[in-house]
C-alpha cells in the first residue's frame, strides 16, 4: 500500500485534518474518505467536470488533483457552496429553469456556476451574466441530457449582487 | 389564424388553474441541485466488498487456461472467480447467447474472463494483474460483410447447451453456421410494378456508424443476499420487473426472492434495457463472498463494455411518380450483430415502421440480416434505429423530389400522413399533427426561401457556405406491444393529512416521469403538487410495469395515475356525499376541499374527511389501485398490426454553416415542430426536446466510436467528442398538440422523438450548401473535407449474396 500523509486544509470553512494517501486523488478522498459524495466521478480524466470543485479560488476538476494537495488549501465543493446565499439562488435558478434532468452533471455545473458568477461579479462589479460567458465557462463540463439550453438560462437568471 | 396562432390560443383559453401545460420545476431538482441526490456510486452498504471485472483484451481467442491462484493469495481478496465456478450460469441477452463469465472462447476484448472481490478496489484491481490467462488467438471477423462469406470463421457455431443441477442439458442457444444472428422481412404491395410504374426511382446505400449513450453516471450494481438467501439489488435498470425474473431464473430460485431497488440513475437513453455481464457477476461475486458486492465502471469500462447505437448499412431504393407520389421502397440492411445479440439487432421493429409508414407508400420491401461478428455489441439507444432509418428515407425525400422538379417541402406534404389513416403494416393515425409540423417547421425557418437562396452559391467562390436541411420522424407514442403487456400500476395512498402517495411501477431516469405523475394525480384531485410524494424505485413495493422505453412513460404510466386517481375520487367524493347529504355529481375536489361544483363553494376540508373516514366504526382508509394496459396490438409475424396506442411525429429544419477549407460544419438553428398530443409539463417537455436535439446533433457532426478490426481505439472524453456548451444550436421549438383521445390529457410520449430527425436534415443541408450528397455519418470536418474534394470512400452495399 501506498504511503500516507497527514494533510490539514480548510473544507467547507471547516479545518479539517486526514491522513491520506499519497496516490488518492481529491475526488477520492472527498467521497470515499470524508463522505461528501456531491462531486461525481465521471471519467476520472479531467474530461467531464462532474467533479468540480473550489480550491483557493479556482474551480479545479477534483479527480485531476492529488489529496496531498489540499493540504493549507481552502477547498469549497457542492456541499459547501450550497449552503451559501449564491449557491441557494443557483440551485432555485437550475431549479425553476428546468435545468436538472438526471441531474449527475448538475453538482459540478451549479459549482462551476458560481464561480462563474462569482467572477463576473468581481470584474464587472454587478448583473447578470451574458449567455456567451456562460458558455465560455461551463465548456468543460459534459452534460448529456438537457443540451445545455436550459443550463445556461438558468445561470444568466441569477443576479450575483441580489445574494 | 395559422395553426401555430391557434395552438397558443388554445393554451391560453384553458383555465388559469390546471397544472396541464405550465411550468413545473422537476421535483427532485432541488435535491440534485444541491449535490445530494446518492446515485448508486454514492451507496454504500456496510460490509460491502469491491468487485472488478477482468476483460480479455483480446478479439477473438480459445482460452486455454487461467490460473487465478496468485490472485487468491493476495491479501485482501475475498473470491477470484471464472465460469469454472459458476458452472450453472445461464446465458444472458435478447438471444440467450451470452454467457457473463466465458468459459472456454472469447469473442471481443470487453469479454468478461474472471473476476474478483476484494476489500478495496485498488486490492481488487491489483488481484486481476496476477490473473494468467492463456489464449489462443483465432482468426477475427470484424466487418459484418466478411462475417456473410462462406469459409468466415463463424462465431458461434456450436450450440449453446447448459447442464442443470440435476444434470439435464438443453440447448440454450442453437447454432447458427453462417453467423446470421436474425433475420427480418417485411412486404406490402407489389414493388416491381409500382417500380415500373414510376417517374424517378434512386438508389443509394447509407453507412450509420458507431455511437455510445456516454451516460454521465457510469453503470454500476450493488449485490447483497441476505442470510434466507434473498437477492437484493442496487441497479440502474430501466426494466426491473423483467429484470427480476431474469435474474431469479440465473440463479434458480423464485423471483418474489429478488428485490431490485433502483437508485437515482445518471442517465439512461436506453443502455439500462439489458441484462449485462457486470450485473450477473456482481450476484455471483456477492454469492460467493456471502458478502454485498459493489461493481462500478471506469469510464474507460463504460466506453469499452457498453452498449452501442446499431451501425447499420442500409440500401434504400425508392420511387415516386411525375406528380410527386410515392410509389414504392425497398430496403435491404446489414446490421453488425458484433459478437453477441442485444436489442440492437432488433431495431428493424422501429425502422421498417419509419420505411412504410412516416409516408404513404402503397409497396414496401423490408429486409434485415444481422451477422455475428467480433465488434462490440449494440443495444438499445434513444430513437432505436428509427435515427438511421430516417437517415436514408430523409435523403431519399429531397432527392425524389429534386429528380421529379418538386419543391421538397410540397413533396413531404403530398405523401405526408393524415390523422385516421391505417397504413398497410397496420398502424392507425388516431391523431396525427404531421402536416403542422412540416409547415410550422418550414414557416419558422423560412425554409422554402432559404434553400433556393442557398443553392445560389454552390459554384461561387465563398468558403463559408450556408445550407439549410429538413427532415421528419414517426415514432411510437403510446407504448409498444413488444412483450406479453405493456401495461403500468398505480397504488395511491391518502393519509390522514390528504397528502397523497403515489407508488408506480414507471420508473424515473431523469425525464420527469416523477413530475409528469404528480401532476397529472393532482389535476385529477384538486391538490397542490406539494402534497404529492412518489415512490417509484423498489419493486418489493411498486407494482409492475414494463420498463422504462419506447417513450412509454408519460403515456402508460400517466393513464394509470390518471386511473388510480379517478378510483381515489369517486371514492372520496362518495363518501363527502354521503355526509353531506347532497348528490355525487354536485360536488368536486379542489384546492384540498370538496367544494360545490356549482359554485365553488369549499364545503368540506379533503383532510378532515380523510380521518372521519379512517377513525369510524366502519373504518376506511382512501387507497386505489390501477392497471393501465394499452389498446394496441402485437404485431403478427409479417410484422403487421398497430404497436402503439398512439403515434408522435416531428420536423426539425436545420441551418448549418460549412466550411469547405476545413470541412468543419456548425450547426447555426434547429427549428422543431413535434406533435406531441398535448404539452404537459411545458419545462419538461422543452428540456427533452433540448436534449434530444444536441443528442442528435452529437451524432450528425461530432461523436464516433472508432472502432478498427474489433478494438476500440477512442474510449473517452478526450478523443469521443461529445457536444459542449459553446456548440449548441440556436433552437425554436413549437408544439403541436393534437390531443391524442387514448393519451392522458390527451399527451403523446416525446422522449425518443427530438433525436431523430437532425442527423437526416443535417445531410439535406450540407447538400443544400455544397451540392454534395453525403451518404455516410458522423460529418465530422475530415469526413466532410473529403467528400467536398472528391475524396470520400464511396459507399458500397457488395455483401455478395
Ligand atoms: S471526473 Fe473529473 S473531470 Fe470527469
Ligand atoms: S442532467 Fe444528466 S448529465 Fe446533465
Amino acid at each position: 500500500m501506498s504511503p500516507t500523509v497527514e494533510i490539514a486544509f480548510t473544507l467547507n470553512g471547516v479545518v479539517t485534518r486526514v491522513r491520506t494517501s499519497a496516490t488518492m486523488t481529491t475526488l477520492e478522498m472527498l467521497r470515499d474518505q470524508l463522505g461528501l459524495t456531491g462531486a461525481k466521478y465521471g471519467c476520472g480524466e479531467g474530461e467531464c467536470g462532474a467533479c468540480t470543485i473550489v480550491v483557493d479560488g479556482a474551480t479545479v476538476n477534483s479527480c485531476l488533483m492529488f489529496a496531498v494537495d489540499c493540504n493549507e488549501r481552502v477547498v469549497t465543493t457542492i456541499e459547501g457552496i450550497s449552503a451559501t446565499p449564491l449557491g441557494e439562488a443557483i440551485k432555485d435558478a437550475f431549479t425553476a429553469n428546468g435545468a436538472v434532468q438526471c441531474g449527475f452533471c448538475t453538482p459540478g455545473l451549479v459549482v462551476q456556476a458560481s464561480h462563474v458568477l462569482e467572477r463576473h461579479s468581481q470584474t464587472h462589479g454587478s448583473g447578470h451574466v451574458g449567455h456567451e460567458e456562460i458558455k465560455r465557462g461551463i465548456e468543460g463540463n459534459l452534460c448529456r441530457c438537457t443540451g445545455y439550453r436550459k443550463i445556461i438560462e438558468a445561470i444568466a437568471a441569477v443576479d450575483v449582487d441580489a445574494t | 389564424m395559422g395553426p401555430l396562432q391557434k395552438t397558443r390560443a388554445d393554451a391560453a383559453a384553458r383555465s388559469s388553474d390546471t397544472l396541464i401545460g405550465t411550468r413545473i420545476p422537476k421535483k427532485d431538482a432541488p435535491q440534485k441541485a444541491s449535490g445530494r441526490t446518492r446515485y448508486i456510486d454514492d451507496i454504500n452498504v456496510p460490509g460491502q466488498l469491491y468487485g472488478k471485472i477482468l476483460r480479455s483484451g483480446q478479439v477473438h481467442a480459445k482460452i486455454r487456461s487461467i490460473d487465478v491462484s496468485a490472485a487468491r493469495a493476495l491479501p485482501g481478496v475475498h473470491a477470484v472467480i471464472t465460469a469454472a465456478d459458476v458452472p450453472w450460469q445461464r446465458p444472458i441477452g435478447v438471444a440467450k447467447d451470452h454467457l457473463p463469465l466465458k468459459p472456454d472462447r472469447v469473442r471481443s476484448p470487453r469479454d468478461e474472463v474472471a473476476a474478483v472481490a476484494a476489500d478495496s478496489e485498488d486490492i481488487a484491481e491489483a488481484a486481476l494483474k496476477l490473473i494468467r490467462v492463456d489464449y489462443e488467438p483465432l482468426p477475427p471477423v470484424t466487418d459484418a460483410r466478411a462475417a456473410l462469406k462462406p469459409d468466415a470463421p463463424l462465431l458461434h457455431g456450436d450450440d449453446l447447451v447448459w447442464t442443470g443441477p440435476d444434470g439435464r442439458a438443453e440447448v440454450v442457444h442453437a447454432a447458427s453456421r453462417d453467423n446470421v444472428a436474425m433475420t427480418f422481412k417485411y412486404a406490402q404491395g407489389d414493388i416491381a410494378r409500382a417500380e415500373a410504374d414510376s417517374a424517378a426511382v434512386v438508389e443509394d446505400v447509407f453507412q450509420l456508424h458507431y455511437v455510445t449513450h456516454c451516460c454521465m453516471g457510469v453503470s454500476g450494481v450493488i449485490a447483497e443476499f441476505d442470510a434466507s438467501d434473498n437477492l437484493l439489488l442496487y441497479s440502474n435498470t430501466q426494466v426491473p420487473f423483467l429484470h427480476k425474473r431474469e435474474f431469479a431464473e440465473m440463479l434458480g430460485i423464485d423471483p418474489g426472492r429478488v428485490r431490485i431497488i433502483q437508485p437515482p440513475i445518471g442517465g439512461g437513453f436506453g443502455s439500462k434495457l439489458d441484462i449485462y455481464p457486470f450485473e450477473p457477476i456482481a450476484i455471483f461475486l456477492a454469492r460467493a463472498t456471502g458478502r454485498p458486492v459493489k461493481l462500478i465502471f471506469t469510464r474507460e469500462e463504460e466506453f469499452l463494455a457498453s452498449p452501442t447505437r446499431q451501425p447499420v448499412l442500409l440500401k434504400l431504393r425508392s420511387g415516386c411518380s411525375a406528380d410527386g407520389a410515392l410509389t414504392f421502397r425497398a430496403v435491404e440492411t446489414l446490421h453488425d450483430n458484433g459478437a453477441y445479440t442485444s436489442w440492437g439487432a432488433t431495431t428493424p421493429f422501429v425502422m421498417m415502421q419509419t420505411i412504410s409508414s412516416l409516408y404513404r407508400v402503397p409497396s414496401c420491401d423490408y429486409q434485415t440480416l444481422a451477422v455475428y461478428t467480433n465488434n462490440p455489441y449494440s443495444g438499445s439507444f434513444r430513437g432505436y434505429g428509427n435515427l438511421q432509418a430516417t437517415f436514408a428515407v430523409e435523403a431519399h425525400m429531397d432527392k425524389l423530389a429534386e429528380a421529379i422538379g418538386m419543391d421538397p417541402l410540397e413533396f413531404r406534404l403530398k405523401n405526408a400522413q393524415d390523422p385516421g389513416e391505417t397504413t398497410p403494416q397496420g398502424m392507425n393515425f388516431k391523431s396525427c399533427g404531421f402536416k403542422e409540423c412540416l409547415r410550422i417547421a418550414a414557416e419558422r425557418s423560412d425554409y422554402q426561401q432559404k434553400r433556393r437562396a442557398y443553392r445560389q452559391q454552390w459554384n461561387d467562390s465563398s468558403i463559408l457556405k450556408r445550407g439549410v436541411g429538413m427532415a421528419s420522424m414517426l415514432h411510437v407514442g403510446g407504448g409498444a406491444k413488444i412483450y406479453p403487456s405493456d401495461g403500468c400500476g398505480t397504488i395511491l395512498k391518502m393519509d390522514d393529512f390528504a397528502h397523497l402517495t403515489l407508488i408506480t411501477g414507471a420508473s424515473e431516469i431523469g425525464q420527469g416521469s416523477e413530475t409528469v405523475l404528480a401532476m397529472l394525480v393532482c389535476e385529477e384531485l384538486g391538490l397542490p403538487l406539494s402534497s404529492v410524494s412518489v415512490v417509484n424505485s423498489d419493486t418489493d413495493i411498486t407494482p409492475w410495469d414494463v420498463g422504462v422505453h419506447a417513450s412509454r412513460t408519460t403515456f402508460i404510466a400517466g393513464n394509470s395515475a390518471i386511473g388510480a386517481a379517478r378510483k381515489a375520487k369517486t371514492k372520496i367524493l362518495t363518501a363527502a356525499a354521503g355526509k353531506l347529504d347532497m348528490e355525487i355529481a354536485a360536488l368536486d375536489l379542489q384546492g384540498g376541499y370538496v367544494i360545490a361544483r356549482a359554485t365553488g363553494e369549499r364545503l368540506l376540508e379533503l383532510s378532515r374527511l380523510i380521518r372521519s373516514l379512517h377513525f369510524s366504526d366502519k373504518a376506511e382508509l382512501v387507497m386505489t389501485t390501477y392497471y393501465y394496459e394499452p389498446p394496441s396490438q402485437h404485431q403478427d409475424k409479417e410484422f403487421k398490426g398497430d404497436v402503439s396506442a398512439a403515434y408522435a411525429w416531428g420536423t426539425q429544419v436545420v441551418e448549418i454553416e460549412v466550411d469547405t477549407q476545413t470541412g468543419i460544419v456548425r450547426l447555426l438553428k434547429v427549428t422543431a415542430a413535434h406533435d406531441v398530443g398535448r404539452v404537459l409539463n411545458r419545462l419538461g417537455i422543452e428540456g427533452q426536446v433540448e436534449g434530444g436535439v444536441v443528442m442528435g446533433q452529437g451524432y450528425a457532426l461530432t461523436e464516433n466510436l472508432i472502432v478498427e478490426n474489433g478494438v476500440i481505439r477512442n474510449p473517452n472524453f478526450r478523443d469521443y467528442k461529445l457536444v459542449t456548451a459553446p456548440e449548441i444550436p440556436e433552437m425554436d421549438i413549437s408544439f403541436i398538440e393534437s390531443v391524442d383521445g387514448e393519451g392522458p390529457q390527451g399527451a403523446k410520449g416525446v422522449g425518443e422523438a427530438p433525436a431523430i430527425c437532425v442527423a437526416a436534415a443535417v445531410g439535406n443541408a450540407i447538400y443544400n450548401a455544397t451540392g454534395v450528397r453525403m451518404y455516410g455519418l458522423p460529418f465530422t470536418p475530415e469526413n466532410v473535407y473529403r467528400a467536398l474534394h472528391g475524396q470520400a470512400k464511396p459507399v458500397t452495399w457488395d455483401i455478395g449474396a
